[in-house]
């Protein structure tokens, strides 16, 4: 089973078989392994529809996406339909308006199939937040998928369809495409619409593609990416042909190995797994560079004075008043405020509410958000220097492989500490991606690649000739 | 003791861009609730806020106005707190970098003229209405405000009485006007002013504690809730008690100010730059557009007024209250082709009573300024007199037609043919032999009943002149 974008295309150029016919195909999937939970809802009819739709209307030389199916994360509003953020908060929110990641691939053809589960408001590494409760990984359902985008990555990995989108704040792409074994992108900052993405923080979320491929992602990000007048933080530059600029030998490139990333705290099998992704590499040319980020180690208390101060700003709106969820019986209007984000959230999101309006107080602001944001920009110059000796980063995307639903539930730090590779580069405004590089006890290994501001391109083609010569990214679980 | 007031005043001028500060939506008032709202302003999960440059645009007019500092970058912050009416959670507003600093407005008091200083202005968004009557006791939410461009124009401490609180008011009322950037319509509240005040021994130099003064939307309301404020604190001071630093609402029925929060009691808006917002950046070229496009100033035009019509300080300062005003002004002068002065009386007197009395302003105003310059000439070149011109003016604003027209179509053309007038005071004297006498024995003051005989035979047509000279002439032994 070889879903990939490319197949799809061809299959439907050559008039192999209809969207129609692919789109029943996965809605019978999506069914028979409804067990991973990775779907909040699934229009059927819609999905038949608009394939039918798009069978009609294909032509000679239409784009490669045309008649593509794709879930969207349930943190992009669509239009008429349900849109929950994986929060009992917006369990019945219908939007009257398409993001602007869902209008451009509608716009490219692109058919969507369903909303896929998260943690609530994006905020969680294992998918375990979700008022719908959590996704299974499809390599070990005892297992989880990563998170934030966990129902993308794990709809991905089971092909319940060859494409998802997802977000990534803090990690929330790569970690899960690392536990689910699919290539997922975060591009840089700027680069993708955060118009319609329901904001988790502001000033570290982007939109990126979740796919079996790096030559998938690129089709992906090609129609995903472009300046929106909509989002005042988007970037107003031409966007590259991402899929044209696959290809280019990696001769003399010059991959930064992170010091930090290759040290204690790493299972070690995964660290195996990536110096023999890296010799691939070293085989086709490339060279590898010893680089350091030495205050990436600050990157986690750093984050987590950030992401929750903008977080517990951006939930402000959640108060029952216009809509989503308000709690049934109160006194007056403050204890309607109290119980409706008492009873709405979940205690993972409320504790980020607690933590970043602490941090923001009249007294602590200096001390925590001032110093935050200090650290960030010493962050982003660590990488700035480290761009200077190489052309890429390499490292592992995650310290482990998938971990057993439950096993950090209680323990929230040990739960952060999942991210401590993908989130320096949010912070540095980085494009990164996580592609498969191997197997450890049955379980995938996410190699995490960084690029330069924008490098997207770059980055793209180095996980696309890894992928040309190795096949761990076509392996799918058992049952698939 | 004696006790020295101290006043500076925050005032939000809703500027008047076509829409929203960061959303699309249009910003007319008086629409069906919520009807001028989009998803932005209702704060939708996923939608983002986009400046509108004319409102940053109207920001920067006014800071080169006030001769202040207007920063090439400013930032957008977050003012957090929970209400209805708030539907972010939020206000976006500016905090550390505004866009405007360090300005001064002129004031002219009875005292003289002083310089008031203004600490800054800054972008910000209004909040929306909440709704209690008529909503079977619910509280209703209109949004239609919400995202309204405010500039929050903030002064320094500097006015010492409640008459300049007024006087700087009114200058920077008619200021924002002139700069075409607030309708300055006090009643549906696009200026809106809070109060800080506080008092101190005379001669001390720190400054009391205050209170801040909310809900003074008139420039009546702004005096008497500060001079209520100043008794209340003198009172308090001078009774032993202290003055608590609170926010406190005017009610103007009971001409009183209640307390409404304490200092303890106020919200920790937990400040923070906007993320959705990159930092307002103004280039060198915006802002010379901006100052290329600067209309002329109030007190420019005053000064312009005085020495190129020969107009009193007084007349110049009523003329350039409104750029409209002065508009019609100067309309009025160049049709009449010349008496600028002539045009000011007419303007000041006849023109302004009428407004007055029908609570209209100058752009309502039926006759026109080509309309009033037409009866000015007449007045200038003799045809009517003063006083019948008076009448004239009021057939023109009852819709009679120009003054020409009137003159003619009423026969009011003033007599100013020496033996038409002549013949006219022959046959008065001829019919008066007993007030003849009294004038030829020295009574001058029977004169005047000469003068209003010969006005009333000639229908007040006859030239006053003319008349005065004659019957002088005539009356002579």
């Amino acid at each position: 089973m070889t879903l990939t974008i490319t197949k799809i295309a061809e299959d439907l150029a050559a008039g192999r078989c209809s969207s129609r016919e692919i789109m029943d195909d996965l809605l019978a999937r999506i069914k028979a392994h409804s067990a991973l939970n990775a779907f909040i809802s699934v229009d059927e009819e819609a999905a038949r529809k608009d394939a039918e739709a798009a069978d009609r209307t294909r032509r000679a030389g239409g784009g490669v996406l045309a008649g593509v199916p794709i879930a969207h994360k349930d943190i992009f509003c669509t239009s008429g339909v349900k849109t929950t953020c994986g929060s009992r908060m917006l369990a019945d929110f219908v939007p009257p308006y398409d993001a602007t990641v869902v209008q451009k691939m509608k716009a490219a053809g692109c058919i969507m199939v369903g909303k896929t589960n998260m943690d609530e408001f994006a905020m969680g590494s294992s998918n375990e937040t979700s008022f719908f409760g959590p996704v299974r990984n499809p390599w070990d359902h005892d297992r989880v998928p990563g998170g934030s985008s966990g129902g993308s990555a794990a709809a991905v990995a089971a092909r319940l369809v060859p494409a998802a989108t997802g977000t990534d704040t803090g990690g929330s792409i790569r970690q899960p495409a690392a536990l689910c074994g699919i290539t997922g992108l975060k591009p840089s900052y700027g680069r993708v619409s955060r118009y319609g993405l329901i904001a988790f923080a502001s000033s570290l979320d982007q939109a990126g593609p979740m796919a079996q491929s790096a030559a998938d992602c690129a089709h992906l990000l090609s129609a995903m990416a472009g300046f929106d007048e909509r989002d005042a933080t988007s970037l107003d530059v031409p966007v590259p042909d991402y899929a044209a600029a696959l290809g280019k030998d990696l001769k003399g490139l010059r991959i930064g190995v992170v010091k930090e990333h290759f040290a204690q705290g790493v299972e070690p099998a995964v660290l195996d797994v990536l110096r023999e992704a890296l010799r691939e590499y070293e085989r086709q040319g490339a060279v590898l560079v010893d680089v350091s980020l030495p205050n990436s180690a600050h990157a986690v208390p750093c984050y987590y004075v950030l992401a929750p101060a903008e977080a517990s700003s951006n939930l402000a709106r959640y108060d029952g008043v216009r809509y989503g969820f308000r709690a049934s019986e109160y006194r007056d209007l403050e204890d309607m405020y109290k119980k409706t984000r008492s009873e709405g959230f979940g205690p993972e999101v409320k504790r980020r509410i607690m933590i970043g309006t602490y941090a923001l107080s009249a007294g602590y602001y200096d001390a925590y958000y001032l110093k935050a944001l200090k650290l960030r920009r010493l962050i982003a110059d660590d990488f700035a220097r480290a761009f200077e000796r190489c052309d890429v980063l390499a490292g592992p995307a995650s310290p482990s492989t998938a971990f057993a639903l439950g096993a950090k539930n209680t323990d929230p730090v040990s739960m952060y500490l999942n991210d401590i590779f993908t989130i320096p580069v949010n912070l540095a405004g980085l494009p990164a991606l996580s592609m498969p590089a191997g197997f450890v006890g049955g379980l995938p290994v996410g190699m995490q690649l960084i690029g330069r501001y924008l490098d997207e391109a770059r980055l793209l083609n180095v996980a696309h000739r890894f992928q040309e010569a190795t096949d761990w990214h076509t392996r799918v679980p058992a049952g698939i | 003791m004696e006790w020295e007031t101290v006043i500076g005043l925050e005032v939000h001028a809703q500027l008047k861009t076509k829409s929203k500060i960061f959303s699309g939506a249009p910003t007319a008032y008086g629409a069906a609730p919520n009807t001028q709202a989009n998803v932005v302003d209702a704060a939708l999960p996923g939608v983002l806020p986009v400046l509108n440059g004319e409102a940053a645009r109207m920001a920067a007019r006014f800071g080169l106005a006030v001769g202040a500092t207007v920063h090439k970058r400013s930032v957008f912050a977050r003012k957090n707190y929970f209400y209805p009416d708030l539907p972010k959670g939020y206000q976006i507003s500016q905090y550390e970098h505004p866009i405007v600093e360090r300005g001064r407005l002129l004031i002219t008091t009875a005292s003289g003229e002083k310089v008031i200083g203004i600490t800054r202005a800054h972008l910000e968004e209004d909040a929306g209405k909440s709704l209690h009557e008529d909503m079977g006791g619910f509280t209703g939410i209109d949004l239609n405000r919400a995202g309204t461009p405010l500039l929050e124009i903030v002064s320094e401490p500097d006015m010492r009485s409640a008459a300049e609180a007024v006087t700087y008011l009114k200058t920077l009322h008619t200021l924002v006007r002139y700069l075409d950037i607030c309708d300055g319509n006090m009643q549906e509240g696009s200026f809106r002013c809070d109060a800080n005040v506080s008092v101190r021994p005379l001669g001390e130099t720190r400054l009391g504690t205050r209170a801040e003064l909310k809900n003074i939307n008139s420039f009546r309301f702004v005096e008497r809730a500060i001079e209520y404020e100043v008794r209340r604190q003198i009172a308090l001071l001078s009774s032993g008690g202290q003055v608590r630093q609170e926010t406190r609402l005017y009610d103007s029925a009971r001409d009183e100010t209640r307390s409404m929060r304490s200092k303890e009691e106020a919200n920790d808006y937990r400040y923070f730059p906007d993320p959705d917002l990159p930092a307002l950046v103004l280039t060198e070229a915006f802002l010379a557009e901006v100052k290329d496009a600067m209309p002329e100033l109030p007190d420019a035009k005053r000064r312009r007024f005085c020495e190129q019509y020969g107009l009193s300080v007084y007349d110049a300062g009523v003329l350039t209250a409104s750029r409209e005003l002065a508009q019609y002004y100067e309309d009025a002068v160049k049709a009449a082709g010349a008496e600028p002065k002539l045009v000011a009386n007419w303007v000041t007197g006849e023109l302004a009573a009428r407004l007055n009395e029908a609570g209209l302003d100058i752009a309502f105003a039926k006759v026109t300024a080509q309309g009033l310059a037409g009866l000015v000439r007449r007045v200038a070149d003799g045809t009517v007199s003063g006083k019948t011109a008076k009448d004239v003016f009021e057939a023109m604003w009852a819709g009679e037609g120009d003054a020409d027209a009137i003159i003619a179509s009423r026969g009011l053309r003033q007599i100013s043919d020496d033996s038409a007038i002549e013949e006219v005071v022959s046959q008065v004297i001829a019919a008066n032999p007993k007030q003849l006498a009294q004038y030829r024995a020295g009574e001058e003051k029977v004169f005047t009943f000469f003068v209003g005989q010969t006005m009333k035979a000639s229908r007040g047509k006859a030239n006053p002149a003319k008349v005065n000279e004659i019957l002088k002439r005539l009356l002579a032994p």
